[in-house]
């Protein structure tokens, strides 16, 4: 016992250290400090959180720098800093899920999403009706994402299987594709939108408003997210495995089907619904190629659409005669497209958890 | 069941530069033949021209003849898939497929060939498969559960089973104890002299106790510098490679003076 306590003192290792929640009393201070001081010169949310932040990184430099050695007062700072960076990027995802949950939240009940919405004029009386509901938004938004997703998807796997497993690295075909996906991936919304109406302009004749047509533009902006997703999956999957395949005397398509793509089927699904998640939310190319509507429309091959993007802009840039119900049914559907996304989000997980190899701890 | 293979002057490229340079060579049916031969001496290569697997790799591609009881592998209209069936391969790493069971990983050369196995069928030739590969009373218990929740050795010899479920004429072995630790390797090579009465069996091993330990006959390649071709540098029983070698390299490498 007194050898130990012997050992400890003369200890050559030891280096003066703060206090193990030095970092909590300082935020505290902080957050104090800058509480009084921007109660002083006038109240402002943004600038006693700003100042918050300043005043704790210098004072941890600072107390660290004193009391420790350099070394941890850089390390002090950075820690500081990556957190404050991180709260940053928080910021703003929080305050709008907050604002859409709040504003949203009284419109929706069941019969916000199982009412078609809309204005109607009967034409003896001249009375205006106003109903309020979504239920043709939701509908027209699965229904062009799902065709969107239908066609998508296929294109876009097989193009994965095509660059990885069938082109040779290098060959100026996989060279060719891989550069297009790229460009593609950069394509802005609106000309996707634009593409997919001028192509129905064209092929239907003036005002080719459809569904459909809105689907062929998302499938213009999700066919790189895919190809990409699935390229990089596929890769993941062991060329070991494929040898193991082909070393059994399987052919090349029957390893692909029930090897690669079967060990590779968790981050597919994931990559699809990523990119589903990144198109159900689109407005502008849905706009031009769909436009809007406030009637139902079930028919994905005739006659203009309505969707909750698209609903949420239209509600709160043209609103009906009845304004507050107008606003607040465009943050209804905000959150229920909100709310749709996470539901698509949870089912990918289920689906991906459900096939995910097994055993692989 | 098993089969004789007689390889004439066959050269193997990668795109243009010549890896392995005119081996020739005849295997025995019912015999283990070991390759030894430094890293990089173009072994492992040339065992996976033994069953098409080489040109798996893009621009590989070979010259030359590999007889198996007299049929061309290299004959023109020659499918590789039917060669892997009678000729089967096990790695130097296992790699069972991680989706599928044990059961599934041992029946995967059957299934994957779309053959229908009535379930009595499949059970049998799962245990025969096994008993063979000396892991059935390991994994009897415990057949649904995932290839991948096994230990490497069980892993290794998962795979061994696999191959052989196939029932293939020839067993390739490349380096397929390199991974693990002594008592999965003695698993493995008793097993390989069970095997020995049915297949005609080839061994990569850069471990010349092993090669003694389990070969009839043992091949000796070598290369002469870095960017120059493999060569088979002298093949004879494993006894008179190991004891009173022809050739001065041979004895150089098999006394450890290089390599």
């Amino acid at each position: 016992m007194s050898a130990d306590t012997a050992r400890t003192a003369s200890n050559s290792f030891t280096a003066t250290r703060l206090p193990r929640l030095i970092e909590l009393y300082t935020a505290l201070g902080a957050l104090a400090v800058s509480g009084i001081v921007i109660a002083l010169i006038g109240w402002t949310t943004t600038g006693f959180l700003v100042l918050a932040a300043a005043l704790y990184l210098m004072l941890t430099g600072v107390v660290s720098g004193v009391v420790e050695n350099r070394r941890k007062a850089v390390d002090r700072l950075v820690r500081g800093l990556v957190t404050v960076a991180f709260l940053l990027a928080l910021a703003p995802l929080v305050s709008t899920l907050y604002e859409v949950i709040v504003r949203g939240w009284q419109a929706l009940d069941w019969n916000f999403i199982f009412t078609t919405g809309g204005t109607i004029i009967d034409p003896a009386t001249m009375k205006i009706t106003n109903t309020i509901g979504a239920w043709q938004a939701v509908i027209g938004t699965l229904e062009i994402t799902g065709m969107a997703t239908l066609i998508s998807v296929p294109i876009g796997i097989l193009t994965a299987v095509f660059l990885v497993e069938y082109s040779p690295p290098g060959h100026w075909m996989s060279r060719t594709v891989t550069f297009l996906v790229d460009v593609m991936t950069g394509i802005p919304s609106i000309v996707a939108g634009l593409f997919a109406f001028a192509l129905f302009t064209l092929v239907v004749g003036p005002k080719a408003f459809s569904g459909f047509s809105a689907s062929i533009a998302l499938c213009v902006l999700m066919i790189p997210t895919v190809v990409r997703s699935s390229e990089e999956m596929l890769k993941l999957v062991s060329p070991e495995l494929r040898e193991a395949s082909y070393a059994l005397g399987v052919t090349k398509f029957t390893t692909i089907v029930r090897i690669v793509l079967r060990t590779a089927i968790a981050g597919l699904i994931t990559g699809v619904m990523l990119a589903i998640a990144r198109v159900i939310g689109e407005t502008a190319p849905i706009f031009i190629a769909a436009s809007f509507t406030n009637n139902f429309n079930g028919d994905l091959f005739s006659g203009a659409m309505q969707t909750l993007p698209v609903m949420a802009y239209t509600g709160y840039k043209f609103p009906s005669s009845d304004i507050p119900a107008s606003l607040q049914s465009a943050w209804g559907a905000a959150l229920l497209l909100v709310i749709l996304v996470v539901i698509l989000n949870l089912i990918a997980r289920l689906i991906a958890w459900a096939f995910k190899p097994k055993g692989l701890q | 069941m098993s089969k004789r293979i007689e390889v004439n002057d066959l050269n193997v490229y990668y795109d243009k530069f010549l890896a392995v340079e005119g081996v020739s060579i005849e295997i025995e049916p019912r015999s283990v033949t070991a390759f030894i031969g430094p890293s990089g001496c173009g072994k492992s290569t040339f065992l996976r021209t033994l069953n098409r697997m080489h040109e798996v790799i893009p621009g590989a591609h070979v010259t030359g003849h590999v007889f198996i009881d007299g049929d061309d592998l290299y004959a023109p209209g020659v499918d590789p898939v039917l060669v892997r069936r009678e000729v089967g391969m096990v790695f130097q790493r296992a790699n069972p497929f991680p989706t599928m069971s044990v059961r599934d990983n041992v029946l995967a050369g059957v299934k994957l060939n779309n053959v229908r196995l009535p379930k009595r069928d499949a059970d049998d030739l799962v245990e025969k498969s096994l008993v063979n590969a000396n892991l059935w009373n390991e994994v009897k218990d415990r057949l649904g559960a995932p290839g991948s929740s096994l230990s490497g050795g069980q892993q290794q010899r998962l795979c061994i089973a696999r191959a052989i479920a196939v029932q293939p004429d020839v067993l390739l072995m490349d380096e397929p104890c390199s991974a693990l630790d002594p008592i999965s390797t003695l698993a493995i090579e008793d097993l390989i002299h069970e095997l020995k009465s049915e297949y005609t069996i080839v061994i990569v091993t850069h471990n010349m106790q092993q090669a003694t330990r389990v070969s009839d006959k043992t091949a000796f390649f070598n290369i002469a510098g870095t960017g120059k071709p493999g060569h088979l540098i002298e093949f004879d029983d494993t006894t008179t490679i190991f004891s009173n070698p022809k050739v001065k390299a041979t004895e150089d490498y098999v006394s450890g003076r290089f390599g």
